[in-house]
């Protein structure tokens, strides 16, 4: 309304394009037309190119049949599989590796920042050497490091260091028993769903109860034994439905069971413990970042120091460390397309590596390639911009 | 006024990218900037790679040296872009390199879907396999469930699969980019055998801590005609390179040699070897080069068999003997299109 009356106001009316809103309308539509224009001109002039040179275009290419077998697939895969399924292995291992690496990195992180606060100089100290080594090493030469000086002289697989049979550790990976569910193993699933079901709302009436009443719970006890007690009792309700496939070497390698080889090992290894030292140094500038009085005044109310930890330091840190945490976890991510470096078939080694060569169809598979880590880091940073909303101070 | 100077950009920048597109004839631009851009492999004895010091030689680098001897009448105008498997065509295609002289199989995707063109092949070879004599295996067919090592984006990875699926066995791929990679995997036990052209096997073979622990498998499973390979759509700079190929050839066919070339030229009678070393005939003009352009690749780079010889065959480590690659004359497939 204040905006019309003023715009109202003035005796004599300014000409239409003086006006300031007409202006910047214009310029912006130009602007968008031209970047339009731009991105138009330049995907023709690809096409164009392309043509021009007799390089086959267009995404017909994912069809057809890959004819090459990659080493690791969490989906099954034969060299009948098309161009697509390679892309969706690619995918699928990058996506693993990266999340064993944040989930790991976070561990390492959080245990290595708080470590190096410590009061007890030893491990303060151990911290603070392994922080910085790690952090100043290039992650490719530890990458090498773990795959050729460390791993690769592992012994072959018939002299493979073992446990009991059960767990076998060569340069070919790590052997365990596979875990075979039977029928009835639904029930032992379903009744974890409900345990978990009922540890929630226990929790949050406990809480509740905690608040009104000041009655103290063990909650932590509590939640444990029915979340370990409720699927061990439907477990042995349905007759043990879990048997073990356990590895065998049979001919030239090892074969059932589950295995982690040496190149996921080597890339995953690298990548937690070089970006464990970022999220180290985001932890205990977090921490720092808590003013010591904070710390004090929960002493003062009677809070021990692992309550005052958990419930006064930890929430305030957690606003330091979240948006650092975030950048740590997309670097991460990107940076597990080292992997074609030892092998390991991730999305870039297989898919815009392998499939690029022998369909030779560089820009599509550049772009879908690039297209699919725009997306997953955008994926992290949107989970990670909603976390840090949750957790930024509220003011009233 | 803005508006004008958005529009003006626009346009500008329009005109820029398209000014960027590609257009010319490959001899001229190789000539005006005075040496010939050769795309090689990163390493493989025999075929490319650098001597103490650091130039480069092989069987594929013999060929760009006989293209810039052709066209430069100066074998030692070529750069040298080494390149693993999986950068060779986009390299080729970019324009990065004039040439691609790296081993690489000629086949029907790569001919007519990639925008390249073969200009001939320099040698023929096949898949072999390469194990540790530990091992105790006789022939591949006993390799049922063993891994492999392989370089990535090869046709090797392809006539792997195909070779394990027709005879019904199993088998685990593990990839990597340079050869000198697979070799090493091989060396510290990642895989049990290493799969490659056959060629190339030998080569490997001596780089292993122990060759003698080594053995190459009968067994070649597969076609690998490697040629030197251009872009498509430049039939003039195709022709030069698939000729420079063919008058080494023709070269040893008619016995002409690096040393008796100035003899030959003065003295012989012969019309094939007039013709090849531009004394009649159409001499150079049907390419663009000189008229003396065969004389000079022979006199500088050698024919056929002397660049054989020194590079993979019994006068260097490898002893590869000549087999397919002996002229089609002495049982052989190695057959060049006369010079007339």
């Amino acid at each position: 309304m204040a905006a019309e009356q003023r715009v109202k106001s003035p005796p004599a009316k300014a000409a239409f394009w003086r006006r300031p809103v007409f202006r910047s309308a214009l310029f912006q539509t130009l602007l968008v037309l031209a970047l339009v224009y731009f991105g138009y001109f330049l995907f023709n002039n690809t096409l164009h190119n392309l043509e021009q040179r007799g390089i086959s275009t267009g995404f017909s290419f994912l069809s057809q049949e890959a004819g090459f077998g990659i080493v690791m697939t969490l989906i099954p895969f034969s060299e009948l599989s098309s161009y697509w399924d390679t892309f969706i292995v690619g995918l699928l291992n990058t996506l693993l590796v990266s999340g064993l690496g944040i989930l790991l990195a976070t561990l390492i992180g959080f245990s290595m920042g708080v470590a190096r606060l410590s009061r007890n100089w030893l491990i303060a100290k151990m911290a603070a050497v392994y922080i910085e080594t790690f952090r100043n090493i290039p992650l490719l030469l530890q990458i090498m490091f773990w795959y050729f000086a460390v791993l690769q002289p592992l012994p072959g697989p018939r002299q493979s260091i073992h446990i009991t049979d059960i767990l076998f550790l060569n340069n070919r990976g790590l052997y365990l028993p596979a875990p075979l569910f039977e029928p009835g193993f639904d029930w032992v699933i379903a009744a974890l769903g409900v345990a978990f079901v009922t540890v929630f709302f226990m929790v949050r009436w406990m809480h509740r109860k905690q608040e009104e009443t000041g009655q103290i719970f063990h909650t932590v006890y509590i939640s444990l034994a029915i979340l370990s007690g409720l699927p061990l009792l439907a477990f042995f309700a349905t007759g043990l439905p879990l048997s073990w496939e356990m590895p065998e070497l049979k001919g030239f390698n090892f074969k059932g069971g589950m295995v982690m080889i040496p190149e996921l090992a080597a890339l995953l290894l690298a990548l937690s413990i070089y970006t464990g030292t970022f999220i180290a140094e985001a932890v205990r500038s977090g921490i720092l970042a808590v003013s010591h009085g904070q710390t004090e005044a929960a002493y003062a109310l009677g809070l021990r120091p692992g309550t005052t930890l958990r419930l006064v330091v930890v929430p305030q840190a957690l606003r330091v460390i979240i948006p650092q945490l975030t950048s740590q976890y997309l670097n991460l991510t990107k940076n597990s397309s080292l992997a074609t470096a030892v092998g390991y078939p991730d999305l870039v080694a297989v898919f815009a590596g392998t499939t690029l060569n022998q369909t030779g169809q560089a820009v599509e598979v550049i772009a879908m390639t690039m297209g699919v880590y725009l997306l997953i880091s955008l994926a992290i940073s949107m989970f990670m911009n909603w976390y840090n909303k949750r957790k930024q101070l509220v003011e009233r | 006024m803005k508006k004008m100077y958005v529009i003006a950009s626009a346009v500008a920048v329009c005109a820029l990218v398209s000014s960027a597109t590609f257009a010319g004839s490959n001899l001229d631009s190789v000539k005006k900037k005075g040496f010939v851009q050769c795309g090689v492999n990163t390493g493989v004895p025999g075929f490319a790679t650098t001597d103490d010091k650091g130039n480069w030689e092989g069987l594929d680098v013999d060929v760009c040296r006989a293209v810039a001897a052709a066209v430069f009448g100066d074998a030692s105008k070529v750069k040298y872009t080494p390149l693993t498997a999986k950068e060779r065509f986009t390299a080729l295609q970019s324009g990065e390199i004039d040439i691609l002289s790296r081993n690489t199989t000629w086949t029907l995707t790569r001919d007519s879907s990639l925008g390249l063109n073969f200009a001939g092949v320099n040698y023929y070879d096949g898949q072999g396999f390469l194990v540790k004599k530990s091992l105790g295996v006789k022939s591949a067919r006993e390799m049922d469930g063993a891994s492999f090592c392989i370089q990535a984006g090869t046709t090797t990875e392809l006539n792997l699969a195909d070779y394990f699926r027709a005879n019904k066995m199993s088998y685990t791929p593990i990839t990597f980019d340079k050869s000198s990679e697979t070799a090493q995997a091989f060396d510290a036990g990642r895989c049990d055998a290493l799969t490659s052209d056959q060629s190339q096997l030998y080569a490997l073979r001596i780089q292993l801590k122990d060759p003698s622990s080594a053995m190459v498998l009968p067994e070649v499973i597969s076609k690998e005609p490697l040629g030197p390979v251009v872009r498509q759509g430049d039939d003039d700079w195709f022709n030069i390179v698939r000729w420079s190929l063919f008058a080494m050839l023709n070269a040893e066919e008619y016995g002409v040699n690096s040393e008796n070339v100035d003899k030959l030229a003065a003295t012989s009678k012969d019309p094939n070897v007039r013709r090849l070393l531009g004394l009649e005939g159409i001499k150079g003009k049907g390419l663009g080069l000189r008229d003396n352009w065969a004389a000079i690749i022979v006199k500088q780079v050698g024919n056929y068999s002397e660049s054989f010889e020194r590079n993979v065959g019994m006068d260097s480590p490898l002893k590869i003997s000549r087999g397919l690659n002996a002229l089609w004359s002495k049982g052989g497939i190695q057959y060049a299109p006369p010079i007339r």
